[in-house]
């Protein structure tokens, strides 16, 4: 009933109820509490530690995990917990930029499919079917053969990427909503694209956006590492956590020295973890009939 | 459905002629929820069913007829247990064994063997991807350990026993292939595959046409006349009642409020809850009398208590234009009237 | 049911010319010249001969007919030369990998359809019990664990601390050809492949299965005296099952992008490696070919699953 008028004073608002629901979701506020403190962490730790990611400590090559070196040291004595740091700064830099520009990107062509008419739809829906028949892996590679390493084109590779599956949801959204008749009156009183998309399909899509963007971040982050991981994403010296692991596809290291490779997973896994339950709480706090469930 | 209190359903044994009832139910106590919030659904229910003879349990959705018949063949969901009471029932063998203390394999013998049961949605009980013929030949071969091929050839005459043409193709096809009235032929086909002694019914007409029903309601009553199955049936529906049953007993809120002859409750009902459900039950011929003088169908008013929540004394009291101040007292107990009906009323007499 | 099939193929020939188009043009944005991918480098050639070449390939011409050309020559089997390789015909290269690959990724997904069944089953069952937390706890580790990740913990754990495993390959270098020698290589990384699908399949799995034990054909099914295990496995299993097989399908797309990580940190010499050295080598005649058929196996396995679905469900009408 989203035409009718709240009468009732004590009625909240649908976003309020969301709220409300993800609030009551355990998991999703474990995910919110484990999320926040490790990137309190990683804003804080450069302003309070002497030790850069890229400080190189000679006298401390390949060492364990030890009281100067928290989580130990890698093959050219830099420390490997700023390290980690600074990569999650890069990681979560280029997941949360890629997510923003796919959102966009998928949000109106998605938008455009569905409110632009037959023959918009059409060419829209057909190069989402082909982007999406390549799993993501080898577009990313394709991509990346054209682009080369770097963190700017990691973003733009991992952007142009992730858009089909929005706008498959905005688009079947909007034509549910381009049969209701407050758009079809909007319409009839002569109201443009981009009005119908500002006016009518982003508000009645922000629910798909934000559950969206938060899965999204958390996707972009295994793509961004998956790619470094291969030597084609973010390059050294900066550090991200798929170039840490990158170090590890040497026997040596992987073998001898794991602190230099384990704890750069472990957070990788932590807060993939931590963002999917944030998603899947928000996913099920604007989901009305999750309601007392 | 008209309802016809004249029509006497069938030539039919009489209710003492047979010495021992196929089943007998007594005093059962059924209970939903975890050990501390026991919801009981229903309870004090006693009933028996002679060979050859219907009882119709009726009653509002809520009133636990349904449960009961669950309960008969001990298939209550998950949350579900019977807290106390016997279900008796007479095998084929004559041998008389209380359901309530049988463990699962021998349950699982007892089920679609001496008991069939067929359910309210024809178009949801079939299992998809198994052709016909092979979802009733399958009790055949657990119960008579017939081969494949024997037990199939008597899902064919199964299914043409119960008037399905073509029945040899027909069995190899998929339910999504039959009409709704089809589907549920099917299902009384696989209730009575093992020629069981007694058929539960739980609302087995109410999801179809009405032409349908009525050619479902007939089908059971000439096999009930060939096999000689005792039958519970339930229904909220008095039409189907009247076609049907040869007894009748009313449910409201858990419990049996009446019960008797289909013919003695339909005529002269004692309590007040049966009173009102026939009188919401339009008669043939008085639609246009009830529009030229603009009263509305009658309805009870008020709402059935919820198990939550139960009122003490006669639990109808709270929407019966009889009731007085003693009528909330105590649980009134099922009295044996002056038409022979039983009824749980402590004023039958003086309304 | 044949024209069901050969609708469906059609649609899939389409598919690819489509995405075969979207790579052309996409690699032809990459720096170089197109013409080099055609030239055998042992082979000294004039300015004038080059010139003729690129004529005849139609190189001079503009991009859409360029693209015809090389569809010519694509759908003749030239897939031109690689860059790198000495100049190899990429369609040799290709050949050689894809059985690795496919050894790999086979095994992996029937291990996680196997597994993934089988849990999931065991998870609806017995639903919120020990075994079902349990699973689901580690379910969600491998639906959040990158392949990349899991790969390098199992070699870590089973080749370079417990020593169970070979290092990676796919036999003892040097040694001849045994069939234990290839299952020795290929039970780690087949295994870690189907650790993240498994947990994808039993997820879907036990969801769907606790949705068909609701219906009301499990009663009729309990009516009948059906034992309540054969219940689970005849009725409801069979009917759980026909979602979870389009999943299937999907699984085994994905498996390709996993089979890339893991044949990387494995040396698996399959496709997947040969497209990573291929990208970081800018070769892309070879990228070209790697994915046209990393698009055609997707599109396959897609045709595949529609055809089973639909011979398996009999509500599906085709022909």
């Amino acid at each position: 009933m989203a035409t009718t008028p709240i009468s009732h004073p004590r009625a909240k608002s649908p976003a309020r109820r969301a709220l409300g629901r993800f609030g009551s979701k355990p998991g999703a506020m474990i995910g919110l509490a484990v999320f926040a403190s490790l990137l309190l962490l990683m804003l804080v730790h450069p302003l309070v530690s002497g030790i850069g990611p890229n400080t190189i400590d000679l006298r401390a090559i390949n060492q364990g995990p030890s009281a100067s070196h928290w989580l130990g040291t890698d093959g050219v004595g830099r420390d490997v917990f700023a390290r980690l740091l600074e990569g999650g700064r890069i990681s979560l830099l280029v997941a949360v930029t890629s997510s923003v520009a796919s959102l966009v990107i998928g949000f109106l062509i998605g938008a455009v499919a569905g409110l632009g008419g037959r023959i918009a739809d059409a060419i829209a829906m057909r190069s989402v079917d082909v982007a999406m028949t390549l799993p993501p892996v080898i577009l990313l590679l394709v991509l990346a053969s054209i682009t080369g390493p770097g963190i700017g084109p990691t973003i733009l590779v991992i952007s142009l990427l992730s858009w089909p599956v929005l706008s498959r949801l905005v688009r079947s959204r909007l034509l549910e909503l381009g049969q209701r008749d407050f758009v079809v009156a909007s319409r009839g009183m002569g109201a443009g694209l981009g009005h119908l998309i500002w006016r009518h399909a982003l508000p009645n899509s922000i629910d798909i956006l934000v559950v969206f963007a938060t899965l999204q971040v958390a996707s972009a982050i295994l793509l961004e590492a998956g790619l470094s991981f291969l030597g084609l994403g973010v390059p050294p010296p900066d550090a991200s956590w798929g170039n840490m692991l990158f170090a590890a596809r040497s026997t040596t290291v992987l073998t001898n020295y794991p602190w230099q490779w384990m704890f750069p997973g472990l957070a990788l896994v932590v807060v993939v973890l931590a963002i999917n339950f944030i998603g899947d709480g928000l996913r099920d706090a604007f989901d009305p009939r999750s309601e007392g469930a | 459905m008209p309802l016809s209190p004249m029509t006497e359903p069938m030539a039919a044994p009489p209710a003492d002629a047979a010495p021992e009832p196929t089943l007998r139910v007594d005093g059962l106590k059924v209970g939903f929820g975890g050990s501390q919030t026991r919801l009981i659904a229903v309870e004090d229910i006693s009933l028996h069913i002679s060979p050859g003879r219907t009882l119709a349990l009726v009653g509002e959705s809520g009133s636990g007829k349904s449960v009961t018949s669950l309960a008969v063949i001990r298939l209550l969901a998950a949350r579900g247990r019977i807290v106390s009471g016997r279900i008796a029932l007479r095998d084929k063998a004559g041998a008389v064994r209380d359901l309530v203390e049988l463990d699962e394999p021998a349950l699982e013998a007892v089920r679609g063997n001496d008991l069939g049961m067929i359910f309210q949605e024809p178009m949801t009980s079939l299992n998809p991807v198994l052709t016909v013929g092979e979802q009733i030949a399958e009790p055949i071969r657990i119960h008579m350990g017939l081969s494949r091929r024997a037990a199939m050839q008597r899902a064919i005459e199964m299914l043409d026993r119960v008037g399905i043409p073509g029945a040899a193709e027909r069995a190899r096809q998929y339910p999504h292939e039959f009409s709704g009235g089809m589907r549920q032929r099917v299902t009384i086909a696989i209730a009575l595959a093992c020629d069981p002694v007694l058929l539960l019914a739980d609302e087995p007409t109410t999801a179809l046409d009405v032409t349908v029903q009525m050619q479902i309601l007939n089908l059971l009553r000439s096999l009930q006349q060939q096999q000689g199955m005792a039958m519970l049936f339930v229904t909220h529906n008095f039409g189907v009642v009247a076609e049907i049953a040869h007894d009748v007993s009313v449910m409201y809120a858990g419990q049996i409020v009446e019960h008797g002859t289909v013919r003695q409750v339909l005529k002269t009902p004692r309590h007040p809850y049966t009173r009102g459900l026939l009188a919401c039950v339009p008669q043939l011929g008085t639609a246009s009398e009830h529009k030229k003088q603009a009263t509305p169908l009658f309805s009870i008013p008020g709402m059935v208590p919820s198990l939550r929540d139960m009122p003490r004394g006669c639990r109808f009291a709270a929407r019966c234009v009889h009731a007085e101040a003693r009528c909330r007292e105590a649980t009134p107990a099922l009295e044996t009237t002056d038409t022979g009906n039983i009824a749980r009323c402590i004023r039958w007499n003086e309304i | 049911m044949t024209l069901y099939v050969v609708r469906r193929i059609g649609a899939g020939i389409l598919l690819l010319l489509a995405l075969s188009m979207l790579v052309f043009f996409l690699l032809r944005l990459a720096p170089g010249d197109p013409l080099s991918s055609y030239i055998d480098p042992m082979v000294s050639m004039t300015e004038q001969d080059m010139e003729r070449l690129r004529q005849s390939l139609g190189l001079d011409q503009p991009l859409p007919f360029q693209y015809i050309y090389w569809l010519g020559e694509t759908i003749t089997g030239d897939l031109g030369r690689s860059l790198q390789r000495n100049g190899q015909p990429v369609s040799e290269l290709l050949m050689a990998s894809i059985g690795p690959s496919m050894l790999l990724m086979l095994s992996g997904s029937l291990l996680a359809i196997l597994f993934g069944i089988v849990i999931g089953i065991v998870g609806a069952v017995r639903r919120d019990g020990p075994a079902d937390v349990i699973l689901a706890a580690l379910s969600s580790v491998g639906v959040s664990s990158p392949a990349f990740l899991t790969a390098l913990v199992g070699l870590y754990v089973f080749s370079g601390v417990l020593h169970w495993a070979p290092a990676g390959g796919m036999q003892e270098p040097g040694m001849p050809f045994t069939l234990s020698g290839l299952l020795s290589h290929l039970a780690l990384p087949a295994l870690i492949l189907a650790f993240g699908q498994t947990a994808l399949i039993a997820r879907y799995m036990r969801s769907s299965l606790l949705e068909v034990l609701h219906q009301d054909f499990i009663r009729t099914a309990r009516a009948k005296g059906v034992p309540r295990r054969k219940v689970i496995l005849k009725h409801a299993v069979r009917n759980a099952l026909l979602p979870v097989v389009t999943l299937i399908g999907s699984t085994l797309g994905l498996a390709v992008g996993g089979a890339i990580f893991i044949e990387s940190v494995f040396n698996w010499p399959g496709m997947g490696l040969m497209m990573v050295t291929a990208v970081e080598a800018r070769d892309y005649p070879l990228i070209m070919g790697g994915t046209l058929a990393v698009g055609a196996w997707v599109i396959l396995a897609n045709i595949l699953t529609d055809v089973a679905y639909a011979f398996i469900d009999p509500r599906i009408k085709v022909g």
